[in-house]
């Protein structure tokens, strides 16, 4: 689903955020993204999300290299792509469903379809009754499943996860990373990056480390056709 | 997508409502857009005395151009008017008796491009003047008559332009026993010319205030792009295309259009309004059938299209510049 080829980024001549990274990530696989920080977890994000292009190597999501892809196909990438951020990024100014409804309302859903498929994320992440609420209202743990509904809305292939502990107490944590488990078992790939290694070695999956743009642990297993354990 | 494609359309209410695709999606792109425009409209609201301010400043930057050119039309439509009775004036030399000015008369009424002609003879034109002026008493010191035979000559309808006038003048100009030939014309060419100074120059005011409704429209959206730059941020990242994007701002400009656009139909009326009297009065003193003329139906539409259009291409102006490279690249933060 998510493929690196020889990727690397090199912001300029004295920085470079990835060398040669090699890895990939199999349709319902979930793995963990770590390494100190400036290792380059935000640009390996960045990079399935094209927001970044690679300076070297290829970037492929979902069978497509993203390195040739034209500026306006961008956004029909993205809708296949859903992102959680430490910060959530919810809109303070509209309800809860209205936050969640967002990545529908950027396709062209009808609003029934909108309606339905809001409030079975909302129910996914348990705050279906809070739906017209103002995020403001809730707690930083219900805020960060808003984000999850958000992101998990239009049902992605990838979901992608940006610290999505980082503000929460290890009994939320261990929620939301749950709710991580099932959106793998039905066959999104999730990518996860985090600081947190309590977490990572609960959950025991596998875990990218990145150590100044290298990655020195899990990586490679779809290159060559050969498929990654589970 | 979740359309159920077993039943038939019909407009049926709530889950079971289902339509071919094409439709639905068709219908959710319209739905989408009322949606927009309707959050735009109801955003400028909100803050209604910024939009206000924003409303008058293009209405009178509208108004004023639009207010020119009614007057300038109201003119060129005098000037028409006038046209139509030019009249050439010979003035025959002092020596020449009666009886050759008669023959002079019908010479010239004789050419093809002259309907009529008429003699006012020295003692009749002295009877005239001594009326009209006032001067009787001065008058009569003078020896000698000193005006001279004259002829009054109206062309005929085809040779009413301005070459065709100036051919007749070089004739007669020609003819012997003329002293010096008259067009009334000269003032009205004079006016032509003015007007048509003054409608350039109306044009270019016109340009160089459009184009400041376009940057007062372009710096205004640019702000609410400012106050809205999360939620721009989110759309993008969540696969919203530029257009999307784009659209609300748009909408708010061609708000922000229709409002100048009334402003300056509401200005325009006032205006008219007000100066109606006077110019009718002046008008009566020139015994001239002018009127200044307000905008009519189809020119009120036309005026508020444009306004309606110069406030899209603002908006359009200050999308291209701050909206299509603000990439959600800094939401993610650093690591």
């Amino acid at each position: 689903m998510i493929e690196f080829r020889q990727v690397t980024k090199r912001y300029d001549s004295d920085h470079t955020a990835l060398r040669q990274v090699n890895f990939g990530l199999e349709r319902g696989e979930l793995a963990f993204l770590t390494g100190h920080s400036g290792a380059g977890k935000s640009t390996l994000l960045k990079l399935i999300m094209v927001m970044e292009r690679p300076s070297a190597g290829e970037v492929v999501v979902g069978g497509q290299v993203l390195n040739r892809l034209p500026r306006r196909q961008i956004p029909y990438i993205r809708r296949h792509i859903g992102v959680v951020f430490q910060n959530h990024q919810l809109l303070f100014d509209r309800t809860v469903f209205d936050n969640v409804a967002m990545p529908l309302e950027v396709m062209g859903a009808s609003p029934r379809d909108t309606g339905r498929r809001v409030r079975a994320a909302l129910d996914k992440v348990g705050l279906l009754q809070k739906e017209k609420m103002n995020p403001m209202q809730l707690s930083g743990g219900e805020q960060q499943r808003v984000g999850i509904a958000r992101a998990v809305v239009n049902k992605p292939p990838v979901l992608l996860a940006d610290e999505p502990t980082g503000n929460l107490d290890p009994a939320l944590s261990a929620d939301i990373m749950n709710l991580f488990g099932q959106f793998s078992q039905v066959g999104v790939t999730v990518l996860i990056a985090t600081h947190d290694i309590a977490l990572i070695n609960e959950m025991g999956r596998r875990t990218l480390k990145l150590d100044h743009g290298r990655l020195v642990a899990g990586g490679t297993s779809v290159i060559g056709g050969g498929v990654s354990g589970r | 997508m979740a359309a159920d494609p077993r039943k038939k359309p019909q407009p049926a209410r709530g889950a079971n409502k289902a339509r071919s695709p094409w439709r639905e999606q068709a219908e959710s792109y319209f739905t989408h857009h009322r949606k927009v425009a309707e959050d735009s409209a109801r955003r400028l609201w909100r803050n209604p005395v910024a939009s206000l301010m924003t409303w008058t400043v293009m209405g009178v930057a509208l108004a004023l151009p639009v207010a020119l050119l009614l007057l300038l039309t109201s003119l060129q439509g005098v000037s028409a008017g006038w046209e139509s009775s030019a009249r050439v004036t010979a003035y025959i030399e002092l020596t020449v008796p009666l009886e050759r000015a008669r023959v002079l008369s019908s010479d010239i009424a004789s050419d093809g491009r002259v309907a009529g002609v008429e003699l006012v003879d020295r003692d009749q034109a002295l009877e005239e003047f001594r009326a009209s002026s006032g001067l009787e008493d001065a008058l009569d010191y003078l020896e000698d008559n000193p005006l001279p035979h004259t002829l009054l000559i109206t062309p005929e309808e085809g040779a009413r332009s301005t070459e065709g006038v100036e051919g007749l003048v070089r004739f007669i100009e020609g003819m012997e026993g003329v002293e010096r030939v008259q067009v009334d014309l000269g003032w009205l060419q004079r006016l032509n010319a003015m007007t048509d100074l003054l409608a350039r120059a109306v044009w270019a005011l016109a340009i160089l205030l459009a184009a400041a409704v376009v940057l007062v429209i372009g710096n205004t959206v640019r702000l609410s792009i400012e106050s809205r730059r999360d939620e721009i941020l989110v759309a993008k990242l969540v696969g919203g295309t530029d257009s999307f994007v784009r659209r609300p701002f748009l909408y708010t400009g061609a708000w922000f259009g229709l409002g100048g656009g009334i402003v300056a139909l509401i200005l325009l009326q006032l205006s008219l309004w007000w100066l109606s009297g006077p110019i009718e009065r002046l008008a009566g003193l020139y015994r001239s059938d002018f009127s200044l003329d307000g905008l009519q139906f189809d020119g009120a539409l036309a005026l508020i299209i444009v306004a309606m259009l110069l406030g899209w291409l603002g908006a359009w102006v200050a999308v291209k510049r701050h909206l299509d490279d603000m990439e959600p690249g800094d939401i993610a933060g650093g690591g």
